[in-house]
Parts: structure tokens; C-alpha cells; sequence
């Protein structure tokens, strides 16, 4: 359905936990920039972060008048018996005219499409949306103009699905990556009775311990289960469970059973996955700090634009910015990640 | 409130099992546990199916002659062509029903009837009634959702004209990937597995370093360790009005758990006498039941009411 000859223009979507990241964000160069309400109808519910009405209605002026969009993540599942928070969440964000709101939940789908048709939709990665069929049905049902693919795929897969989908495609370039498909993983409430599809974290800080041993070593915890050990003067990570180090009778030593902590990095990918069709670039890190945002949009805007002057893009220094200073291209570089 | 009549169903089997034990599984279940459905096919990895299929129509025709729905559910993850095809097949499917695991199987299921499985996010009213307009007839619902909402959306359900099903016992699914953490486990992928799964019945447990058992891995799927046991909590879920209680497939006497659930669904034992009975399975884990009501889903709590 679409011509894949031509790399497009894409758009770059940078996350902002604040709105000071958001004007960062903006002022650094990004096309579009997507946050969330300061409540668990978002899949970054953390303290400190996130934006109340009157913030994001100030942030979307601020962007607007440079040319900038706001996206709004309306992105979890609310459970039966509090629908409304999620109701008030779209209503807020016709109301400070946001660019779209970023759904994946069904129900508040059709809400959004029956009460608010005008609306600009995109289908969140915590959609799970992986093949044609599913993304088509969020298409034909609420009028959905953007997927985020799971970041699950090869390129080339990608290529396929955008040829059969009747809408843009957004693909996770750089930042976490988490193993487990988005929405679709109660790892989080299993141990720690926060739920990161109903409340929006995934790993919470409250639940989150780390205790050094007797030699130095120190040990990271998730409620009560070790999810990872490092000799003294190795560099630790956050703990998440799809990250964490485990023993199975399969193996001799303990091992990352599902991934090491390792960052997402694209950027080697950019001008193949600009030539599948994916049109919208997104950076991960709405948790974190103004200078990341700063140095990530600006690393990848000037990328963006030496690709489309048909220039080599320099992107050498983000290894600094991933996650243990180490970086993947997960899924999408070929079948083998699986 | 008056209670729904109560069904007890088998769930997929989301494990290897060899096509022969696989199949003669099915013949027991057919020849003497008391549920009513079966939902047959696999929903963890399109590479397993052809596995199965030499003996698929005689287990699905033996499970009918015994009296019993069979159900053929779909894949939980859709992604490759051979995933895709999968879930075509299974969708076009005519005479039974079709459980949907993903969101690729309502498009080719939605307008005729169909069942939408637990790895469907259904967590509140506007999903469940989306759904219903669009066909569904029995949702079984996602594992982590706690009372209040399960108790909602019964009420949804019954004004919709669609039953709700939950699962009661065998392990729940925590989470899915792209990639098989059977074959990682192992130093192989996905494409080159060899299909490894086939060593572990029951899935490849995880410890953490403390040496704690903690997750179970089956393929692209993440399980967790313990078994889900809601047999007290069975009262109130009827109360609730949850008509449909799901056993999913372990290499425990199967038949043992569905006669004591179905005793328990009768009134006939008291729910603790079904736990008794339950723990005399010596499954060498423990039971779990923290979701349904609020807390970390490895917690196993006993209870008198389920508030």
C-alpha cells in the first residue's frame, strides 16, 4: 500500500518526563514529543514525573508555537471499576489540544473514536500489535493512524507489515528495551503486587533493594526475589526481572535468562529502517534526566538530517548513554536475537 | 444473586509434549474427566504444531463422542509468516468454536462467534462489551486482574449475553517474547531449537541466585512457579458469577484435579477438603493465589471470604 523506495522524512519522538524535558526536547530539535498525566493511564507512573492538565496545556503551547507536536500516552489497561480516570485522561487531552493520544487498551480505544472522531489516534506498543492482521484490526475498528511496533521484529518483517497496513509506522531506535512483548507481561505484579498494565511500572522503586554482602559484593532485589549479584567494582544495574541473572539446570552458572541489561541502539539501523517504512523514529526515557534528553534528540536529530542530505551520520558517542554503557539491536537485526 | 450453572473446562496444554503422550492425555481426558470443554491446539509456538497434528482430529473426535466442547485456541503471538498462517488455519476452522489469543485472530474471527482467551487483555466494561458486539461469547479472563474487576465484569458479561471464565488451577502466564528462552537456555534460538522444550513436561524452572525457585520458562513464555490454586475462592467467584473455571494441562493426574473441582463446583466437598485432596497430588510446588486478590501473584494466602 505504500512506496518504499523513497526514504521519507521521518518524524523524531522524544520523551518527556517534565515539562522542562519536554521544552529540552523541543529546543533540541524533536518533531514530536509524547508524555503522560501524572496517574497510572500512563506506562510511566513513576514519583516526580509526568504532567497535570495545566502543565500539559502550557507544555502543548510551548511546543506548538515551534512547530513541534505533543502526543499524550493514554497507554495502560484500566481495570473494571475505574474506567473513568481514563475517561478524564482523553477528555484532557482533546481539551489542551494535543496532536494524538497514544492508546492501547481496547475499550479506551473505542471511547476515544466514538466520543472524540476528530481525535488523532495511535496505537501504543503496549498494544502488542505485531502482525498485519492485528494492526489492521485497530485500523478498521477505531480509526487508528500510527502503530508503534513491538520491538519484537526485524527490519525486514518491518518492510512487510508496513506494505500491508493501512497506516504509519513508529519504531523504538534507541533507549530500554524490555524482553517481554509490552502489555503483555505480569512479571512485575507477580512480585510486587503492582501491576505494570493497570498501574503503569514496571519495576517500582519502592520494591527495588540493594544489600552488600559480607565480601563487597552487591545484591539487587525485587520484592523478595535476588534478581542479580555484582562483585565489588562491577557496575550494577536497575533490577527488572527480564534482566535479572538466574540458574536452570540447563545451564553450568548462573545466567541472564532472558537478556543482559543492555540499551537499544538503532542507530546503525536508521537509513534501513527509514527505507521499511517506518516514519517515526522514537527514543525511549521519559524517566530520565534533561541532559540525556538534551544529548539523545540532538545526537539523532543531526542523524536524521545527514541521512536525508545523503551524509554519513555520526552517532559514535550514545554507547555512553545506554544502559551499563552496553547496547543491543535486539530484535531487529535478524531472527537470531530469538 | 442466583448462581450461574458452572462449567469446568480444560485449557490449552502450553507444553512439549510428545505427539503419542500428548494424544493419549486427550484419550483420558475424554474417556473420564468431568469437564465440559476442551480447548485443544498450541498457543505458545507455531514451530510445535505440525508436531501434533497426526493425531489433532482423533483427540478432538474422541473428546465429542465423549460428550464434551472442544475449542480450538490460537497462538498467543503472532509475528512471523508461519505464525500467521497458524492462526488463518485455526480461525477458519468450521462446527466448533474458536478461541482467540491475539489480537490477529479477532480480525478473522470477529462477526461469527468466537471465545476470547486469557492472553487477550480484557480488564474492564468497554473491552468486554467492544468484544461482545463484535462476537465473543466467552471470555476467559487475563490472570492478573484482582476480584473487584473479575466481579464487575461478570455483571458486564451477563447483561451481554457472554460467559466469564477464569482460571483455577496449573500454572499462570506471566509474560511472552519474541524470543525462546528454551533454546537460550540451551545456547541454541529460536530457528535452531531443535525443539528442546520437549525435555521439561511441566516447563524449565528458573531459581533466583539464592537458589529460590522463581519462574518457569516454556518456549517464548514465561510461567510462574508456583500452581494456581483457587479452590477457595470458588464459592465466591460462583457468587460473582463466574460460570466457566479453567484447569490448565500439568503432568499431574489431571483427571484427580477436575473430579475435585467438579466435587467442589457441586457443593459436594468444602473447599478446604479440596485443598487437602489437591495437596495430595504432591506436585512438589507450591500453590499460589496472590492476583485474585490484590497482591503479588507468587503469594499463597488461606482464606474464609474473599472480600
Amino acid at each position: 500500500m505504500n512506496d518504499d523506495t523513497v526514504p521519507q522524512r521521518p518524524e523524531l519522538v522524544c520523551p518527556a518526563g517534565t515539562p522542562a524535558s519536554l521544552r529540552t526536547a523541543v529546543d533540541a530539535g524533536a518533531d514530536a514529543v509524547y508524555c503522560g498525566l501524572q496517574n497510572e493511564t500512563n506506562a510511566r507512573n513513576f514519583p516526580g514525573l509526568n504532567f497535570s492538565p495545566v502543565e500539559l496545556q502550557k507544555s502543548v503551547a510551548y511546543a506548538h508555537a515551534r512547530g513541534a507536536k505533543v502526543l499524550l500516552a493514554v497507554n495502560t489497561f484500566p481495570p473494571a471499576g475505574k474506567f473513568q480516570l481514563w475517561k478524564d485522561a482523553i477528555d484532557v487531552a482533546v481539551a489542551c489540544a494535543v496532536d494524538a493520544i497514544i492508546v492501547a487498551d481496547m475499550g479506551v480505544a473505542a471511547y476515544a473514536s466514538r466520543n472524540f472522531p476528530q481525535l488523532r489516534l495511535h496505537l501504543s506498543v503496549q498494544a502488542g500489535a505485531s502482525s498485519p492482521e492485528a494492526i489492521r484490526f485497530h485500523c478498521e475498528e477505531f480509526g487508528v493512524r500510527r502503530v508503534v511496533l513491538p520491538r519484537i521484529l526485524t527490519v525486514a518483517e518491518i518492510a512487510d507489515i508496513h506494505r500491508q497496513i493501512p497506516c504509519e509506522i513508529e519504531a523504538f531506535v534507541f533507549g530500554n528495551i524490555g524482553m517481554m512483548a509490552e502489555g503483555r507481561c505480569s512479571l512485575t505484579n507477580y512480585v510486587t503486587g503492582i501491576s505494570t498494565n493497570m498501574d503503569g511500572v514496571c519495576s517500582p522503586a519502592a520494591d527495588v533493594r540493594f544489600e552488600e554482602e559480607a565480601d563487597g559484593a552487591l545484591t539487587s532485589r525485587l520484592g523478595p526475589f535476588v534478581i542479580d549479584r555484582y562483585a565489588c567494582g562491577e557496575s550494577g544495574g536497575y533490577p527488572t526481572i527480564c534482566k535479572g541473572r538466574y540458574a536452570c539446570s540447563a545451564q553450568a552458572e548462573p545466567y541472564y535468562a532472558f537478556e543482559e541489561p543492555r540499551s537499544l541502539n538503532l542507530s546503525a539501523l536508521l537509513p534501513e529502517l527509514m527505507r521499511a517504512g517506518v516514519t517515526a523514529l522514537k527514543i525511549e526515557g521519559r524517566q530520565r534526566s534533561r541532559a540525556y534528553v538534551k544529548e539523545v534528540v540532538g545526537a539523532f536529530r543531526r542523524a536524521v538530517d545527514d541521512i536525508m542530505a545523503g551524509r554519513e551520520a555520526a552517532l559514535a558517542n550514545l554507547i555512553a548513554l545506554t544502559e551499563g554503557h552496553k547496547e543491543t539491536q535486539g530484535a531487529f537485526r535478524s531472527k537470531s536475537w530469538r | 444473586m442466583s448462581e450461574a450453572r458452572t462449567e469446568l473446562t480444560l485449557g490449552p496444554n502450553p507444553f512439549n509434549w510428545s505427539p503419542e503422550r500428548w494424544r493419549d492425555f486427550y484419550f483420558r481426558i475424554a474417556d473420564e474427566a468431568p469437564v465440559a470443554t476442551v480447548y485443544l491446539g498450541e498457543t505458545v509456538c507455531s514451530k510445535r504444531a505440525p508436531l501434533f497434528e497426526e493425531h489433532y482430529e482423533a483427540v478432538a473426535e474422541r473428546l465429542r463422542g465423549a460428550g464434551k466442547t472442544v475449542v480450538h485456541s490460537t497462538l498467543g503471538e503472532t509475528a512471523s509468516q508461519v505464525d500467521r498462517r497458524l492462526v488463518n488455519d485455526v480461525c477458519q476452522r468450521v462446527g466448533d468454536l474458536v478461541e482467540a489469543n491475539d489480537v490477529s485472530a479477532i480480525w478473522h474471527l470477529r462477526g461469527r462467534p468466537h471465545c476470547i482467551g486469557p492472553l487477550i487483555n480484557v480488564y474492564n466494561e468497554e473491552t468486554l462489551r467492544f468484544l461482545a458486539a463484535r462476537g465473543a461469547r466467552n471470555v476467559c479472563l487475563p490472570a492478573e486482574l484482582p476480584f473487584a474487576a473479575v466481579s464487575v465484569l461478570c455483571g458486564t458479561a451477563a447483561a451481554e449475553g457472554v460467559t466469564i471464565e477464569l482460571q483455577v488451577f496449573g500454572r499462570q502466564s506471566l509474560a511472552l517474547s519474541a524470543r525462546c528462552y528454551h533454546a537460550r537456555a540451551h545456547d541454541r534460538t529460536k530457528d535452531t531449537c531443535r525443539f528442546v522444550c520437549e525435555e521439561n513436561a511441566d516447563g524449565l524452572p528458573l531459581t533466583t541466585l539464592d537458589g529460590q525457585p522463581f519462574l518457569v520458562v516454556n518456549g517464548i513464555q514465561t510461567l510462574s512457579y508456583e500452581y494456581l490454586n483457587l479452590a477457595q475462592e470458588v464459592p465466591a467467584l460462583k457468587t460473582a458469577g463466574v460460570s466457566r473455571y479453567r484447569l490448565s494441562p500439568h503432568s499431574c493426574d489431571m483427571v484427580e484435579v477436575a473430579s475435585t473441582f467438579r466435587d467442589l463446583l457441586d457443593g459436594e466437598i468444602a473447599p478446604s477438603e479440596a485443598l487437602s485432596r489437591l495437596q495430595t497430588l504432591e506436585l512438589g510446588t507450591p500453590f499460589a493465589n496472590g492476583f485474585l486478590h490484590g497482591q503479588p501473584g507468587y503469594r499463597w494466602t488461606t482464606i474464609k471470604n474473599l472480600i
